[in-house]
Formats: C-alpha cells, structure tokens, sequence
C-alpha cells in the first residue's frame, strides 16, 4: 500500500468508527423502539418486531399538542428574532447615532450573559407579568438574540453601499431599502441562523420546564421529560418510541437538507 | 461633517427606534436581571409572610461555607476544561474527514450531526442505558472481553466523565458545521498551491487551514464556553447531580437551589457566581485568541 | 409580532371562557398526578377520572400528568408560586410541612361539614394518617400510597439451594442469602447480585426501612429535629454500606432506582427492595416465578410508608373547593380504590376497600397483594420535616457519601445531622 493510501484508508476508518460510535445511540433508541419490551436491552437477531411502543407512547401522552406547542414555540422565537434582530443589526451596520458603541456592546454582552442563566429573575419577572405558563413566557427573553444581531450586522455590513444609495436616491425610506437591498442579500444568513434556532428552542429544557405547568404549553422536551420519569421503573422501548416519534421531523428535515444548511453556513460567513 | 445637522438628527432618531423593540427586551431579560441578581443576593430569601431584609454579605459568607458550592464550582471548572478541548477539536476533526474525499460521506456527516437535533433530555435515557451496570450495553461488551461490570454513574469517580461524555457527543456535531462551512470556503487553488510545493498534508493543515480557521475556533470555542455552563438537560435524568454532588453542575445547583428548595436569594448569589464566571472566561478566551484572530 | 398578538388574544379569550364556564354551570378542576405513564396507572386514573366526569357532567376534570413525584411538588410550587396553582393535586404525603408552609393548602376538616364526611375522614389506615395530619388537622388524604417490600425470583432460590418460598427474615439472614445468590463467572465477575436496595434520587426513603428495623427513628413528630447521628442510625447504615463492602452481597456504589425492576427481570440481582408501587409492573414483565415479602427484621419489623395523598389548594373558588372534595371522595371510596390498588399495587388506603369483591378475588388469585397490607403494622411515617426538600437532601448526600466509600457512616451523619439542626433550628 502506497503511502496515500494507507493515509486515506486509515481516514476513512476513523471516519466511520466514529460515525457508528455517534450514531450508536439512535441505532439503539431505533433498536428498542422496534422490539417488544423484553427484548430491550437483549439484542437477538431474530427478535420479533412491533409497533406497538410507538402506539403505546402516542397514547400514553398528548404528543400532538406537546409538538403543536413546540411548533408555535419555534415559529413564535424565529418570527420574533427575525423582526427585532433584523432592526437591530440595520441599525448598527448602517446609522450613525450616538451610543451606538456602548449598546453594541450591551448587546454582545448578551452572548455571555444568556437567559438559561438567569432563571430566577426572569421567573420573576414573567409572574409578575402573569405570564406563567403561557408559551409567550418561553420565547420571549430569546427573542432579542444578542447572536442574531451580530450575525446580521456582520452581513448586512458586507452589503455595498452603493446599492443602499441607489434604492435611496429613488427615493426609499430606510424601511424599504432594509426590505428590498438588505434582507433578499442576507437570505443565506437568515437560513443559517433560523436552523440553529430552531434546533435550539426545538430541544430547549429547563427554562420550559420551569415556566410551563400545563398540557397546553408544555413543549416536547418537557413532555417528553415527565413522560419518562422513573418513579415506577424505566421503560426503554416506549421512551425511546417517543423520542423517534418528537425529533424524527427535524431529523428527516436534516436529511433533506443537509446540503443547502452547510451551504448557507458557508454564504453566510459564519465560520 | 458638510451634512446639515437635521439630516443627521433624523439618523440618529432612525437608529434609536430600529434598536427600540430589540433593546426592550434585550434589557428586560438580560440586563436588568442580571443586576436585580446581584442586587437579591445582598437580601434574605422572602419566605411565606417574612420579607426579604438586607442582610449585607451574609449570602456570600454562606457560599464560601458551602461545601457543595465549592464541589459544584470544581465539578464545573472540570466539565469546562474537558468538554470545550476535546468538542472542539473533534469538531474540527469531524470537519476535516466530511469535508474531504470520504465514502459514505452522506451518512458520516449525519451521524455526527444527529445528536445535534436530539433532545439532550430524551437521549439522556438512551445514555443511562449504555451505562447501567450489568445489562447496560458498554458492560455488555465489557462482558464480552471477561471485564467486570462497571456502575459507571453510581461511582463518585466516574460519574462527572461519564456525564462529560454525553455532553462532547452531543456538541461537536454542532460546532463540526461551522469548521465545515469555513473549510469549504477556503480557496481550492490554495490546495493546489501547496501540493506543486510538496508541501505534506500535516504541513498544509498546520501553516495553512488552521490559521485561516481562526475566526471560527474562536467563535465556535465562545459557543463551547457558554454551552458548557449552561447544558445541564442530561444531568437531571443521569444523576441528579449524584452520587453526593459528584456529577452537579452549578447551572443545575442554581436550579436545585431555587426551584427545589426555594431559596431564590441564595441562588441569586449562586448565580453571581457563573456571571462572574463566564465573563472572565469569555474574556480571557477573546484576548487570548483574538491576537491570533484577523476578522474583517 | 402578529403570531404574538393571535396569542395573546388566544390566550385572553380562552382565560374569558374558563372563567365564564366556572360562574355559569361546570366547576373546572386542574388536578395534578405523579404516576407514570405508559403503565396501567395513568390509565386508570385517566379512566376513573373520566367515569366520574361521565356521572358528574357539571364538573370538568383536567388530570395532568405532571411526572416524577419530585417534578410534581415542583411543578406545583412553581404553579403555587406563578398564581396558578392546580385545585387538587397528587403529591408526596412528606410534602405536607412544605405546602403548609407555602400557604397553598388547606386541611379537610373545614369541608368535611356533615356527619358522613367527618366519619369519612377517620376511614383510613392510621399508618397512612401519620403524614396526613398535624397539628390536630388533616392535610392530606392518602391514596397513592405505598411501602416497601422485598421481591425475590423463586427460580434463582431455587438453583442457589434455598427454599424458593422463605424469603430472608432477618439481616442476617439476607447476607447469608445474598451470599448463596450471588453467582460469579470463571473470571470472577458477578453475573447475578444477592441483592438490590437501589440508592440514587431518593436513598433515604429505603435506608428509613433498615432504621426502622433498627429501632429508631429519623425525626420527631414536629418535624423540626432530626435524629441522624444516633448510633443507631449509624449501624443502620453500617449495615447498608457492608452488604457492598464487606459482604459483596450487592453491586457496589449508587444503585439506579429506575432500572432496579428491570435489573430484577433481567436476573441481574435475585432480591430487591423496591416500592409495593411495582407490584403490577412485576408481575405483568418477570419472566420468573416471583414472591414478595416483608422487609427483613432486625431489631423489630418495620418499613416507612410512602407516596402521595390527594391536597386541597387554597387558591381556588369554594365550588372548586367542594367539588375537589366531592372528587377525592369518591376516587377514595373502596370501589375506585380498589379498582387503583388491583390496577397498580399501591395499598388501598383504607380497610374496606379490602373487603370489596373485586378485591377479595384479586388477593384470592394473586396473595402477594396482601403482604404491603400487612406490613402497615409494622409502619412508619416517612421522614418529614420542615425544609423538608433540604432535609432529605443533606441525609441523602450523607447517604450517598457513605455508599460510594467517600465517607465513613459516622462521620457521613453526624456531618448531615449537623447541618440539618442548623436549619431547623428556625423551626424550634
């Protein structure tokens, strides 16, 4: 074997061994989730399959209404994020103002300074608001991203100037060019930065946990959280059935879309 | 300064109302919390008809006094050192191997990205499985090989690494998407450059794409820091910070503290604490790498 | 901003209507369990809601699932705390001082106002009354409640030489069990444990089975001194740590709690500890032959009792208030409870639900039932005091030390007993 190809044999092995040490754990939820329950932790070839922990798990809990919740959650953060970050980031790429410099920096403070942390507060501050267990009170301190509006600015800084002085001199407002230069231009950053978010909020925990009570705003981690507590013993095959049934939709979505999500990544300048 | 002075008034009212709904919020849950944190830790926790009073540094006397804080805090520092390296550094490796010429390179790269879309939450269970003495599948193969059986998280010593384990495998999938989309961006020509040189690939990677990585290891390793402090999903199925705290963290201390024992102005100082944290740290972390950094 | 709005408009007219619907007809009930589901539990209590609901129709039950019962009294705090808090709820009787002192709940007495209910109230076991009252008033109203028992597969009795239908009876008789029980392979690695008394999450609820038996107990009535460095309480644990180290009856360090019942099916121990609360789920998945005992003796029989009675929030209407206690009285009456008891095996909480025929021919098939019965004889009250979340920690952390070799048992409890009396001290 010649030297490059012992190197791209030895890459490619490594490669694989630790993609099937990644993926064991998906193998395994899918393993348990297929097998009756005493096959859970046996692994014979010839087990028989069933569906049944996946009627199980639907049953034994309002999934529907914990991914519905979910859905609104995720949409309700990306619009949100979306709108503000998108003001924000316009403003510090393209307006001179006084303070601008102290509240970039306010904002970049808030890369460090995140929500999750500050849970006692803003427990607080969401009673006080009446807002416990509403789904509001769990997008809200997230919609202000201090990363969203980084993100952005960096891109809409990279936009030309002369297209922003040509829409002007037709005579755009601000409003307009933002919408008609700036946000068609930074298309590849909204994807890149919407995919996180949504991979994030989708499987966000302990802020949900501590904000929701009820059916109706629980989102699916917390569901899924209770579903498998283990006060009378675990069950694998029916957690793991519902842990295929709630993240299967962002997984086939990141099968699908793998390409355009690096691609994006990539155009975005995020690296 | 030619322009007249009203134009640029109406600039800056224009800046000020875009940043308006953003600041509102941004103040409301970040900053003002922040300091209403510090400002509670100062004061006793208000409990059933008794008021909060201010107390002075009684809370802080409480903490160093604490000798959970102090393993929570240690347990934590470790979970950081550990997990932030070797994340990142099998991100880039991951970043590497997908982005070059790989068979299967489809189902490589889904697999290192899959646990990035898991609920931490719900693959915490799967984890448990892996490490329950016995019947668990590492013992299970252990098994195999005439080896013991392990309690991997019933063991005072084994249980934080096995804790970090789970944390690395569920974020460097992540942070392997950044180092792509920067390694895919680098000019090919650049490549092609070295190889006319003879340069070896090990030469190339060292003098030539880890340099051009730069902006994104520290990008990704600012990620990494704050995750490291703030994931903490898997503990509350694996260990519940046990055996003897071994395997507690402090964003899950602060919980514990709050929403367990009530005891808000206590976890109010605790909380101080990770502030102060991770702002040294992301500090530290930025001017240290930022001299090796040129961002545009 | 216009999802936001469609919410919050959303939300304001759902609110109009719950409150509309509550002054017009039908009394909502939010009421909060800690059963898990996917078993029989949840489903029974979902079909027993629902049949009173079928026979109620001006009451309208919402039954949340609210996970473990640490989820559950933390949810509810939090709901307590948020202004929403559920108007009856499922929660650990050891929670009682907490609730109390949170002002979220108010006893029975007030709403028992006839003849009938007040006899009502006097019905159940005085076991599961002891962490029901307090101060002369009953706060909580036992229902799924439990103890625990030892579960023993016959067939590994059987092969290790032992008469598959005695199980231990005293501590010294499990070690030398365990001892015969446990089997290991040519390289001297065990493939089946003696025995499983699990110690993560909540230790000190077992370890209260071993001081029990030791003569002593945790804490006093008022729930404002404990008693965790009696040298009692150290033998106890001794006892506990040895069964590890010095015995190697069981596997050493924390043992999972979650995975004990299928650590038990998997033959990997051929004893457990474990909640009269898995008798179904036991049942229903050994693939064995199983008894179920009696806890072990030492000094004297004995076993805490466990798990949740129904509470009364004091945040909601007086129908709601009334309709909740017209609820957990049937839900209680000994036709539901046995029809929960046979569904689940947790103890029916009073003596007349033993006599219903459902009940009679359940036991008849299946005598296992009546051993957490009996053991109620012998019973304790949970350890519960005030701070109580805080309390069982430190003793669990103490617990937890000493199981894993970081401490010696004295040191570990005199340490917690320590920190526990400077806590309670405000209580005194």
């Amino acid at each position: 074997m010649s030297r490059t190809a012992l190197d791209r044999w030895l890459n490619t092995t490594g490669a694989w061994a630790l993609a099937l040490l990644w993926f064991l754990p998906l193998i395994f939820a899918v393993w348990t989730a297929v097998h009756p329950g005493e096959f859970a932790t046996r692994f014979a070839p010839l087990a028989p399959l069933t569906g049944e922990n996946f009627v199980n798990a639907w049953n034994a809990a309002p999934f529907a209404r914990y991914f519905l919740n979910s859905f609104l959650l995720v949409t309700f953060i990306l619009i949100g994020q979306f709108v503000l970050c998108t003001l924000a980031a316009y403003a510090f790429a393209r307006f001179t103002f006084p303070g601008s410099g102290v509240l970039f920096a306010l904002v970049l403070l808030q890369l460090l300074v995140m929500p999750d942390i500050l849970i006692v507060e803003n427990y607080a501050t969401m009673r006080m608001l009446g807002l416990i267990d509403t789904i509001a009170a769990i997008g809200l301190p997230y919609i202000a991203s201090g990363f969203g509006i980084f993100l952005l600015r960096q891109t809409f800084k990279t936009v030309p100037k002369e297209l922003d002085e040509a829409a002007r001199v037709e005579g755009a407002g601000p409003l307009t060019v933002l919408w008609r230069v700036y946000i068609p231009l930074a298309k590849p950053t909204y994807l890149a930065y919407g995919l996180v978010s949504v991979s994030h909020h989708w499987n966000n925990f302990l802020w949900p946990l501590i904000v929701t009570n009820s059916v109706e705003t629980r989102p699916v981690t917390v569901g899924l959280s209770v579903f498998a507590s283990v006060d009378q013993g675990i069950d694998w095959s029916i957690i793991n059935a519902a842990t295929l049934m709630t993240s299967g939709p962002l997984l086939i979505a990141f099968m699908l879309f793998q390409r355009q999500f690096v691609q994006s990544f990539m155009r975005a300048g995020i690296r | 300064m030619t322009r007249p002075s009203l134009t640029l008034r109406r600039e800056w009212v224009h800046g000020w109302l875009l940043l308006t709904p953003a600041l509102v919020l941004l103040f409301a849950f970040t900053h003002l919390p922040a300091v209403t944190t510090i400002w509670d830790s100062f004061f006793s926790t208000p409990r059933g008809r008794r008021e909060a009073k201010f107390v002075g540094l009684r809370n802080y006397e409480t903490l160093l006094a604490d000798d959970t804080f102090w393993q929570v805090l240690s347990n934590s520092l470790w979970y950081a050192a550990v997990t932030i390296p070797v994340s990142v550094g099998l991100a880039l490796l991951m970043a590497l191997w997908v982005d070059g010429r790989l068979s299967g390179r489809g189902f490589v790269r889904l697999a290192y990205f899959a646990p990035t879309v898991l609920p931490l939450i719900a693959v915490a269970n799967i984890w448990m499985f892996f490490y329950t003495p016995g019947f668990g599948l590492i013992d299970q193969i252990r098994g195999a090989f005439g080896l013991p059986e392990v309690n991997w998280l019933g063991n005072p010593d084994l249980a934080l690494g096995s804790v970090m384990v789970v944390a690395i495998w569920k974020e460097a999938g992540f942070f392997m998407i950044f180092y792509l989309a920067a390694l895919q961006s680098i000019p090919p020509q650049l490549r092609e450059a070295a190889a006319i040189e003879g340069a070896s690939r090990w030469t190339f990677f060292r003098r030539v794409t880890f340099p051009l990585l730069m902006p994104t290891t520290l990008f990704v390793s600012v990620n990494a820091v704050i995750n490291s402090f703030r994931m903490v999903d898997h503990v509350f199925v694996m260990t519940e910070g046990g055996p003897d705290n071994a395997s507690s963290l402090l964003l899950f201390y602060i919980y514990e503290t709050a929403f367990k024992y009530w005891d808000t102005a206590y976890a109010s100082t605790l909380t101080v604490v990770l502030l102060v944290l991770l702002s040294a740290l992301a500090l530290g972390q930025f001017f240290l790498l930022d001299k090796r950094v040129h961002y545009r | 901003m216009t999802l936001m709005k469609t919410m919050t408009t959303t939300l304001g007219a759902a609110a109009l209507l719950a409150s509309t619907a509550t002054t017009a007809l039908a009394v909502d009930l939010q009421f909060f369990f800690p059963v898990a589901v996917g078993g029989k539990a949840a489903d029974t209590i979902q079909a027993l809601t629902d049949e009173y609901a079928a026979a109620n129709p001006d009451v309208k039950i919402d039954a949340v699932y609210a996970g473990s019962y640490q989820d559950t009294i933390t949810k509810t705090l939090t709901a307590v705390r948020g202004g929403t808090p559920p108007q009856l709820s499922v929660i650990l009787s050891v929670d009682m001082f907490t609730l109390i002192e949170e002002d979220a709940i108010i006893p029975f007495d007030g709403l028992a106002k006839s003849d009938a209910d007040k006899a009502w109230l006097t019905s159940f076991y005085p076991a599961f009354m002891d962490n029901s009252m307090t101060g002369g008033k009953t706060y909580g109203i036992p229902f799924q409640r439990s103890t625990p028992v030892l579960y023993w597969n016959k067939e590994a009795f059987k092969e290790a030489g032992l008469d598959p239908e005695t199980p231990p009876a005293t501590w010294e008789e499990q070690i030398a069990f365990g001892k015969k029980l446990t089997k290991r392979d040519a390289n001297g690695n065990v493939t089946q444990w003696g025995m499983r008394i699990p110690s993560s999450g909540f230790p000190y609820w077992l370890f209260q089975g071993l001081t029990t038996q030791n003569d002593v107990i945790l804490a006093n009535d008022a729930g404002n001194k404990t008693n965790f460095d009696d040298p009692k309480v150290v033998e106890a644990l001794q006892y506990l740590v040895d069964l590890s180290a010095k015995h190697e009856v069981m596997q050493p360090g924390i043992i999972e709690w979650g995975s004990t019942p299928k650590a038990f099916f998997e033959g990997q121990t051929a004893m457990m500890w474990t909640t009269t609360g898995n008798l179904t789920n036991v049942r229903d998945n050994a693939p064995f032959d199983f008894g179920v005992g009696m806890l072990p003796a030492n000094k004297r029989r004995g076993a805490p009792t466990g798990g949740g009675n129904f509470y009364i929030f004091k945040d909601s209407t007086d129908e709601q208030k009334a309709a909740s206690f017209e609820f957990i009285k049937w839900i209680t009456a000994p036709e539901q409870a046995a029809k929960w008891t046979i569904a689940t095996g947790y103890v029916a909480p009073r003596p007349d639900a033993w006599e219903t025929p459902a009940m009679k021919q359940y036991v008849a098939d299946f005598p296992p039932a009546l051993v957490a019965r009996d053991q109620l004889e012998y019973a304790v009250a949970e350890l519960s005091t005030y701070q109580n979340q805080r309390i069982t920690t430190i003793l669990n952390d103490a617990l937890e030390a000493a199981i894993t070799g970081q401490k010696a048992p004295a040191a570990a409890l005199e340490e917690a007993q320590a920190e526990a009396d400077r806590i309670l001290a405000d209580y005194r």
